[in-house]
């Protein structure tokens, strides 16, 4: 299984990425990621890719290859959507990161027209307020952790649990609680 | 059962593995986390570690102990090699006792470098044999290996591991830390004295040992050959995974040659592939290392196969390769067509997003400030390395250069000697400062060049990491260099210092350094945001709001964001108090 995880430098993606990769990896998989680290992480688009199983390939996802698309922006999840296979799932944080050179009228950025494209444009599209959720469990930085809860609905080749702890397991002691609520809600927030 | 190691950590661990005694390191992504995870786990294991002032003192710290007959091992990103080069290259000539490993991790892209360099090149320069590690697991294996070989041949050897192999993470099979063995000690000996007379002799050995280098690889299980067809791939490193994937992606039979020592080339194993082939396609990244030698090698041996690669464009010689630029290459090779990409069209028009200075970072201030200062003035900003290269963004435009490290303090003094009319700022971090600015700062007060030269000092090595440097104490075994205190030992006539989150302090220092004649050094200090703890928050009262948006526009932090007609202040805030000191009408404050 191939998942690509795209957002914005400072959101989490490097623990979201090591939090699956050592689920996989507790569950007898294969695990290859690659990562963005270094100078797009300073609110840059950051890109994480996570390839679970597979035993001859590198650690890029070809484009139109990914099962899932994980995005904790939206115009990130656009950005990167060539790499969503045709019948791909994609489950998309829906509240934008406005970069500065959007706030200062440098670059467009077209909110409704984006979210637009990726409902019309994915096959199986899943949106989610993820940041009001990380608020509510407590804290905006959880955000990473909403995510993956709601993730964990999507068919992984191993439990939430495992995911849950793998992802606690590269956290302090004392963000745990507010982690574990975020990952709670995002997890019961996808549940139909 | 395996652990998630990133590439970086399996390097690390296999050095820990192979008992090295000294670890060395300057950061540079995609290299830091090598040393950041050798200081998490070599001291328990009596392993040396430290971060050197910079990459050439770091590989001589590493040579002294292999001299001694300890396992050494200095870790660097490629720009580092050039800076560590000097020293190398006269260490290929003496040689080492104890095995020395040389990390150097290449980074084609360039994701977060200067240039693409490509370092197995400059292994051949040097004369140094240099692995290709396709993956974290192998980059693990190799490390081991290298420490070996170094001993074997009496050369330091270079692992040179690329970015997707550094911050790759994959299932690492670990073996046991063993006690570290005894270290043999250095003897007396005229070989370690580098004159014109030994250098003549060395040279020859050292040019034996290339052979002898070649013959060891012909047997290394680095180097694998499948023979599958008339048609083959020779790959390097990495690109091995994407020629294995683009070759199940396209339903194809190769013959392949994986070449995991790229430089000295196992010639024999080349020409027996090129024997057993009728074609082949060279598949490596940055430069056409292998290829230049296979093509050497069909041509003294008359081989009558046609090999294609980056000299007839089947590949690009710039960039980073991926899976869809090799499946492509491949497909071309092999005349077939590749499976077509779904397209997408009509993407809507997506927001640039580049990285930039973090809310609450007090580089904003300095570049705020000295811009301000300088605006009737005629003044040139040179930058350097580091976080605060990204001050040459908008809306701050501070920086009008960035060469390479410490580079700005040089580049001012060259452009005041023709430019006397125009003001020369140079900005450096508080880590370049040490690196590569101290010589230059030296050069600046004997020569009485009248530039400024500014230190932004956020207290750490903030782009790659927060690593320390000479200007920290960040505990009892180090001592702190002050840096106010080097510019009075070099000479320093004016120094001045400021917090640069104290916008009229700043504005103050830099007016007085504008105007000051000769050599002034400042010093803006501020702790890093992403390692202190946050002073606070602050928000916009919306009734005071004119709407004018100058914090916005003037400061570029990405906690402001326009709100409607008003600001809002996101909870990425951290309290340092600048957009509350460029507000015209005083709407912005604390929150209590």
């Amino acid at each position: 299984m191939d998942i690509l995880i795209a957002g914005v430098g400072g959101q989490g993606i490097i623990l979201a990425s090591r939090a699956i990769g050592a689920a996989a990896l507790k569950t007898g998989l294969r695990v290859r990621t690659a990562e963005t680290i270094g100078m797009a992480q300073r609110e840059g688009s950051v890109v994480s890719h996570v390839r679970l199983g597979a035993t001859t390939a590198g650690p890029l996802i070809p484009r139109g290859r990914a099962d899932i698309l994980l995005a904790l922006e939206p115009a990130e999840a656009c950005r990167y959507l060539d790499y969503l296979k045709p019948d791909g799932r994609a489950l998309i944080s829906t509240t934008p990161v406005v970069p500065v050179m959007a706030s200062l009228g440098a670059t467009p950025y077209p909110l409704e027209e984006i979210l637009d494209y990726l409902r019309n444009n994915i096959a199986r599209c899943y949106f989610l307020a993820a940041p009001a959720l990380a608020g509510q469990a407590g804290s905006h930085r959880a955000l990473n952790m909403v995510m993956l809860g709601a993730l964990t609905n999507l068919d992984l080749p191993f439990q939430a649990e495992t995911l849950l702890a793998a992802a606690l397991k590269l956290l302090l002691d004392r963000v745990h609680d507010v982690n574990r609520r975020a990952f709670q809600l995002g997890k019961q927030a996808l549940e139909v | 059962m395996p652990e998630l190691l990133m590439g970086n950590e399996a390097i690390a661990r296999g050095a820990l593995e192979a008992g090295i005694r000294v670890a060395t390191a300057y950061p540079g992504t995609p290299a830091s986390e090598i040393m950041v995870t050798l200081m998490r786990f070599g001291p328990e294991a009596g392993v040396y570690t430290e971060w050197s002032v910079n990459e050439k003192v770091a590989v001589e710290i590493a040579a002294g102990a292999a001299y001694a007959g300890a396992r050494a091992m200095a870790s660097m990103k490629q720009m580092g090699l050039n800076v560590a080069a000097d020293a190398i290259m006269s260490l290929a000539y003496i040689g080492v006792k104890g095995g020395l490993v040389l990390v150097v991790a290449d980074d084609p892209g360039p994701h977060s470098s200067q240039t693409e360099q490509d370092t197995r090149l400059f292994a051949r320069f040097a004369k140094l044999p240099v692995l290709d590690p396709s993956c974290p697991r192998e980059a693990y294996e190799m490390t081991k290996y290298a420490f070996d070989l170094s001993e074997t041949l009496g050369l330091p050897v270079i692992v040179r591991p690329t970015t997707r192999t550094c911050h790759a993470c994959q299932d690492v099979a670990l073996g046991t830390i063993p006690p570290r063995p005894p270290v043999p000690g250095f003897e007396k000996d005229p070989r370690w004295v580098i004159m014109p007379s030994l250098s003549a002799r060395q040279h020859v050995w050292l040019n034996q040992q290339q052979l002898r280098a070649g013959e060891e690889f012909a047997n290394s299980p680095f180097n694998e050959v499948y023979y599958n067809g008339p048609a083959g791939v020779i790959t390097s490193g990495l690109s091995y995974y994407y020629v294995t994937e683009a070759g199940e992606r396209l339903g194809v039979k190769l013959s392949l040659l994986k070449i995991g020592t790229p430089y000295p080339l196992p010639e024999k194993l080349v020409i027996d592939f090129l024997k057993q082939v009728e074609r082949v396609l060279i598949v490596e990244e940055q430069e056409p290392v292998v290829e230049d030698q296979v093509i050497r090698l069909a041509w003294r041996h008359r081989l009558p196969v046609e090999i294609d690669g980056k000299h007839n464009g089947f590949l690009p010689r710039e960039g980073e390769f991926n899976p869809d630029i090799v499946t492509g290459a491949l497909a071309k090779f092999l005349a077939i067509q590749p499976a077509g990409t779904h397209g997408r069209p009509g993407i809507p028009p997506l927001p640039v997003r580049p990285p930039l200075l973090c809310a609450g970072c007090p580089h904003r201030g300095s570049f705020y400030a000295f811009k301000q200062a300088a605006r009737d003035r005629k003044v040139i900003f040179t930058g350097d390395i580091g976080c605060y290269t990204l001050g040459a963004a908008p809306p701050l435009e501070a920086m009008d250069t960035c060469l390479c490290m410490g580079a700005g303090l040089g580049l001012a003094q060259g452009l005041a000697r023709v430019q006397p009319d125009t003001r020369l700022v140079a900005f450096v971090g508080d880590s370049t400062f040490f690196h590569a600015g101290l010589p230059s700062l030296v050069n600046a007060v004997h020569q009485q060049t009248p530039i400024v030269v500014v230190v932004l000092d956020n207290e750490t090595t903030a782009m790659t990491g927060h690593q320390p440097h000479p200007g920290l104490a960040t505990d009892t075994h180090h001592k702190k260099i002050d840096i106010s205190q080097v510019g009075r030992a070099c000479g320093v006539e004016t120094i001045l210092t400021a917090d640069p989150l104290n916008l009229e302090e700043t504005l103050t220092v830099a007016n007085q350094a504008l105007a000051a004649p000769g050599p002034v050094l400042v010093i803006l200090s501020h702790p890093c945001p992403q390692v202190a703890k946050p002073a606070g928050r602050y928000q916009v009262d919306q009734i005071a709001c004119i709407s004018c948006h100058t914090c916005i526009k003037e400061l570029g932090c990405p906690a402001l964001r326009p709100d409607g007609n008003g600001v809002q202040i996101a909870a990425t805030c951290t309290g340092c108090g600048l957009c509350s000191q460029v507000c015209p009408v005083a709407a912005i404050e604390e929150v209590l």
